[in-house]
């Protein structure tokens, strides 16, 4: 019996561990990270928008290539309407060489990234925010001056085959905030290739 | 006469475990997979050939598997996300180059909203992922293990029973 109660404390303390980042509701906080263009990029340059779609992504994971063109497409629509896409690679190119900053600078250049691809090269970023795989997006939204974290999660549900997604978990969450409502679902879970750090 | 048919069984089965065609399932097919009452412990890794972290733990799995396979009261199950069309191009291939022994089956199930949430609720989705159960008792990771990590989780919560 005791046995199995540690287990279960043990078991508890992990999952907080893996809980810790950013919940629904949670200010997020703004970064200054390097672009692929050199210059460095923080949310608050964009007095525009009205909040952001921040998807922490990267060159190798196939996951991440299979949703590609659609966060092209997700920018490409709702940029103009205030949600404008912000990638950021977030691995460590010495354990994921193909996730280099020169690497980075090449697949945008193939994709014709319309929005800006940042590099996390200090991995300071992603653990705030709580990520822990690509791709992982949290959807924010302006409120004063503070970033208020709306959904996080998936962009939609079928990582095989654009053509046969049912549900457009991101999208739908961008409309219910254009619409002055709450996402729902808030927060949805897909697989991804986990974030690389620092050995 | 009869010897040489033995060998000729011998190496049919020899080689069918090396040849494994994985199938492809959905989450309502694993499911039951997960969840088997009957007291042995089952080792099921969620892993994937483009993952990196998951191809270098694959050893310490073979080697647990080596170290518990043909005791009865243990099964090892590898779930690959790979995607489905790459079945015949890349996981057949791995399999037959890596030799791997456990089973190996293909997760191809798109409600992964609804699934990963269903297998541990504490997982975000990224992998490798590792769930060991033994009737209602479960342990589940998400990120890398070793070998002493899961042999000692098997040890003292699965095989010593109190």
């Amino acid at each position: 019996m005791k046995k199995i109660l540690f287990f279960f404390l043990l078991f508890g303390s992990l999952s907080s561990v893996f809980a810790q980042g950013y919940q629904i509701g949670d200010k997020a906080k703004d970064f200054s990270l390097k672009n692929i263009d050199g210059s460095m990029v923080s949310m608050a340059d964009f007095d525009e928008a009205k909040g952001f779609v921040v998807i922490f992504t990267c060159n190798h994971c196939p996951y991440a290539i299979a949703w590609e063109d659609r966060i092209i497409e997700l920018h490409q629509r709702y940029a103009a309407k205030g949600y404008p896409v912000i990638a950021i690679n977030p691995n460590d190119p010495e354990v994921q060489p193909a996730d280099s900053f020169e690497k980075m600078i090449e697949r945008a250049k193939e994709k014709n990234f319309p929005f800006p691809y940042l590099f996390d090269e200090e991995q300071s970023v992603y653990p705030v925010y709580g990520a822990t795989k690509t791709p992982h997006v949290y959807l924010l939204e302006k409120e004063g001056k503070d970033l208020i974290v709306k959904y996080i999660g998936a962009i939609d549900d079928n990582y095989e085959d654009a053509n046969a997604v049912s549900k457009t978990y991101l999208a739908d969450a961008i409309e219910a905030l254009l619409a002055g409502k709450a996402p729902n679902p808030a927060e949805t879970k897909a697989i991804g290739c986990s974030i690389k750090f620092k050995k | 006469m009869k010897l040489l048919f033995s060998i000729f069984v011998g190496v049919l089965t020899g080689w069918t475990s090396f040849a494994q065609t994985p199938v492809i399932v959905n989450y309502t097919e694993l499911k039951p997979l997960l969840h088997k009452q009957n007291d042995t412990t089952y080792l099921v890794n969620f892993w994937a050939t483009w993952c990196s972290p998951c191809v270098e733990e694959l050893p310490y799995l073979e080697a647990i598997n080596e170290k518990y396979e043909g005791d009865e009261a243990f099964k090892m199950l590898l779930v690959s996300l790979d995607f489905k069309r790459h079945l015949d191009s890349r996981l057949l291939p791995f399999i037959e180059e890596n030799k791997l022994n456990p089973e190996v089956i293909l997760l191809s199930d798109t409600d992964a909203n609804y699934w990963i949430n269903d297998i541990d609720s504490s997982w975000t989705g990224a992998i490798p992922a590792t769930l060991i159960y033994r009737n209602k008792q479960r342990w589940f990771k998400e990120g890398s293990i070793t070998f002493q990590e899961i042999d000692s989780v098997l040890i003292n919560h699965f095989f010593k029973t109190e």
